[in-house]
């Protein structure tokens, strides 16, 4: 943008001027430092010993690795069927509990904007920066290992991203159609019920799957804290060092992961 | 248009037209949903006395949330933060320094097949691995420590930005490609012209959104013992020091919060 | 029948509205209101039904002063009240009959709403109303499904079950063709003579409105310009609500068409 003359008097173009390209040039600068600083934090934290001998011990973990114990799978059909289990009473759990926060969090159906929304929004972002592993581990320690705490970690974490999402779409609703019905003399709640729902359903259906998509991969791993699941096979395997045992459910979690997106695209496919 | 006649409808009931129209399969559909939900509750063994139990520990975590302890165990806490914030930002830095050439890679109207098929394979693989499973193959393979958790987010976030920046790419607007190739551009300046431009804005907000996310992931990295927050965690934990854990999960939805509303502003500056 | 006294709404911002806008409607009066964008049209018809809350004055239907009314005595009072939208405002995603039905809101319980079990005689009701808009075939189509005139029959049919003493209509022609927006303000004047209602109906096009009603009222400014018959209109009126432009090519359009129509309903 800038022309500038120079010392011959011809003029020259440049995209930038003189300190908009100093302030670049500096804050490419900061970022490097920053960058460099950060690395060599990490470098001090390392044994590069371990490194250097890291191709030594993955072909060596990796020949031990295979071919997978096949007949280990008839002790993962019932964690199986508990990751399954998780991921899916999990996120029916989620949705019932993120209907009233959704509805509570957005602008145009809060009964207040000053003290409810505030502390439904909350509920949200403090969900929903917790990883489900976090939760699982909380949960374990509350109620004991197993497949309830799993459910509960899976149910807690899905709340924040599905209330997030529903209460967006319902921000995008069509406003009209809820004047239309208002002023049929509606309730409240028939408002709700005949303007709102229909309008935010299809979002609902979508985000449910998509949701359920991601719980199957958290619910595999979520185990390696005592919360049930395949996860918890996978957790003595590795104790144990079996690492046959170990590919074999590595194979397992990736096929159930790569079902679930299917069937979720699918779904989300069949929907809009 | 087939006539109906009022008088066949007066008096008649009016029912809502189903969601499903064949009756079988409406029936069947919901006769197995029932059936699913009632084996899969009854499968869930939940010992109540244990539960029972635990409640009160749970009443104390809560009521700690109101006490957080950020002191007693701050040398750890700070620690623990600071590697998390340094393998958030270097993981961010190098994930997405790969996956702008991947994601190139794996656009179909801009790679070669063979290309595209190599891209699309490593994000395939990217994203069907949970993190916390990369991460203990890495910490397997490299030792405990920090750079275990820097490759498995590195490796995350190429799966992630790749994908979506593949996406964009191929959804991008062809005639303002055409119109730089058309001036007789190498392909380097062909990208830097006709594609980045386009592409930028959304590159940016991705960015932001990984960021948020990487730090998120940092945090149960620990749990394997790839380094960050994790392991004072899970250590507050164990202990049952429920405050000290409240105090870091307090400075984790701070963190995320204050990422969110940095990107909000990062997004709505370049779009 | 239907008074506006003194109403006034100044909006948030400071946009004054509406100013001491003061109307009488008796039964059975077909009106229609007339004015530039911005002119206050749509906040005139929505202070009636509180849909948006004036500022001061009173809406007085039949007796009843609407502007005290709390939150139960005007829902009883919409249920009076038909409204009828600009873009129809029907709930897409539910079928002609549901949102036919969604006109009896203000008079069933909320478990009968939400359970669709409305009374035989809401549901017959509503049959001889599709019947009547011509719509009997769609009763079971989702309202997205339709054209954009038989949308705006269905909204005409939601607002008739409600059984009400007044229409209020917001520009019920704005995204209508030419020919659709004709039948579409013919049906809405049939229906208010059979029923001997009364209807206060926000349009832009004034040839539209000469043709169809019996009083035009004008607003400029949120303020009364002009109340009068349509044969009254003249360019000096419509300069004075809309400004300086050659008006009378508008109002000699008019006259033809209607001479046209007697000559088409003579033969």
């Amino acid at each position: 943008m800038p022309v500038s003359t120079d010392i011959k008097g011809a003029k020259v173009w440049q995209l930038r001027n003189r300190n908009q390209t100093l302030i670049r040039w500096g804050s490419y600068l900061a970022a490097v430092a920053i960058f460099m600083w950060c690395w060599q934090r990490i470098s001090e934290a390392t044994t590069w010993f371990f490194v250097w001998d890291a191709p030594r011990i993955a072909a060596d973990i990796g020949g031990r690795a295979w071919p997978p114990r096949w007949s280990y799978m008839d002790k993962l059909w019932g964690p199986l069927w508990d990751t399954f289990n998780m991921a899916t009473l999990g996120t029916v759990m989620a949705l019932f509990l993120a209907v009233p926060v959704a509805f509570l969090a957005a602008r145009n159906t809060t009964p207040s904007t000053l003290f409810i929304r505030p502390v439904a929004l909350f509920i949200i972002v403090a969900t929903r920066s917790i990883n489900s592993l976090i939760w699982a581990l909380l949960l374990v320690a509350i109620v004991g290992p197993g497949v309830f705490a799993g459910l509960m970690a899976i149910a807690l974490r899905s709340i924040g991203f599905c209330a997030k999402l529903l209460y967006e779409a319902i921000e995008e609703i069509d406003e009209k159609q809820v004047e239309a019905i208002t002023a049929t003399g509606a309730s409240r709640w028939q408002v709700m019920t005949y303007a709102i729902v229909p309008q935010i359903l299809p979002a609902f259906a979508g985000i449910s799957v998509f949701r359920w998509d991601i719980n199957i991969r958290e619910s595999t791993v979520l185990g390696l804290v005592g919360a049930g699941g395949i996860g918890l096979q996978l957790q003595s395997s590795l104790n144990t060092l079996a690492w046959p045992q170990v590919t074999l459910i590595l194979l397992v979690i990736l096929f159930a992961v790569v079902v679930g997106e299917w069937v979720s695209a699918k779904v989300r496919g069949a929907i809009i | 248009m087939t006539a109906v006649a009022l008088d066949d409808r007066i008096g008649k009931a009016w029912k809502k037209p189903p969601l499903i129209a064949n009756p079988a399969l409406r029936w069947t559909l919901f006769i197995g949903a029932l059936a699913y939900v009632v084996l899969a509750v009854a499968s869930i063994d939940v010992n109540w006395s244990r539960v029972a139990e635990g409640l009160s520990r749970g009443w104390a975590f809560v009521t700690a949330f109101f006490t957080p302890d950020f002191v007693s165990r701050g040398g750890d806490i700070w620690a623990g933060i600071l590697e998390s914030v340094i393998i958030t930002i270097t993981s961010t830095v190098v994930g997405i320094g790969l996956s702008v050439p991947i994601g190139l890679g794996a656009a179909r109207n801009i790679a070669p097949l063979p290309v595209y098929l190599v891209c699309r394979a490593i994000v395939s693989l990217s994203r069907a691995l949970n993190e916390i499973i990369v991460a203990i193959l890495l910490v397997a393979i490299f030792g405990f420590g920090p750079l275990a958790g820097f490759l498995t987010l590195s490796f995350a976030t190429i799966g992630f930005m790749s994908k979506l920046l593949a996406e964009d790419i191929e959804e991008m607007s062809k005639a303002q490609a055409e119109a730089i190739r058309a001036t007789g551009s190498s392909w380097l300046q062909w990208i830097n012209y006709g594609v980045q431009p386009q592409v930028m804005p959304r590159l940016i907000g991705l960015s932001m959104y990984r960021l948020d996310i990487n730090f998120r992931e940092s945090a149960v990295l620990g749990l394997v013992g790839a380094g960050g927050i994790g392991a004072t965690l899970n250590t507050a934990f164990d202990r049952y020091e429920y405050d000290t854990a409240a105090a870091i999960l307090l400075i984790i939805i701070v963190t995320v919060m204050a990422l969110e509303y940095l990107s909000g502003i990062i997004r709505a500056k370049v779009q | 029948m239907l008074e506006l006294k003194k109403l006034t709404k100044t909006y948030r911002t400071g946009d004054k509205a509406l100013q001491d806008v003061t109307l009488t409607i008796p039964k059975g009066q077909v009106m229609a209101l007339i004015g530039p964008s911005g002119a206050g049209k749509s906040t005139l018809i929505r202070c009636i039904n509180r849909l948006v809350e004036p500022t001061s004055g009173s809406v007085i239907l039949d007796g009843t002063d609407i502007t005290a009314l709390g939150t139960g005595g005007l829902r009883k009072m919409r249920r009076q009240m038909g409204m009828i939208f600009q873009e129809y405002a029907l709930v897409e995603r539910l079928t002609v009959m549901e949102n036919v039905l969604s006109g009896r809101l203000g008079y069933v319980g909320f478990w009968r709403s939400f359970l669709r079990k409305y009374p035989q005689s809401d549901v017959d009701e509503a049959f001889r109303l599709l019947d009547r808009v011509g719509l009997m075939a769609m009763a079971d189509k989702r309202a997205d499904e339709l054209s954009g005139g038989q949308r705006q029959r269905v909204g005409i049919a939601r607002a008739l079950i409600q059984n009400p003493r007044l229409l209020l209509v917001d520009e019920p022609t704005a995204s209508l063709d030419p020919k659709t927006s004709r039948q579409i303000m013919r049906l809405i004047c049939e229906l208010c003579a059979e029923r001997d209602l009364a209807a206060v109906i926000n349009i832009h096009d004034v040839a539209l409105a000469q043709m169809f009603v019996e009083r035009i009222v004008g607003l400029k400014a949120g303020e009364l310009a002009f109340d009068g018959k349509p044969t009254e209109m003249s360019e000096e009126v419509l300069t004075s609500i809309y400004g300086e432009e050659d008006w009378q090519a508008t109002i000699r359009n008019v006259d033809d068409e209607e001479d046209a129509e007697a000559d088409v309903a003579a033969s």
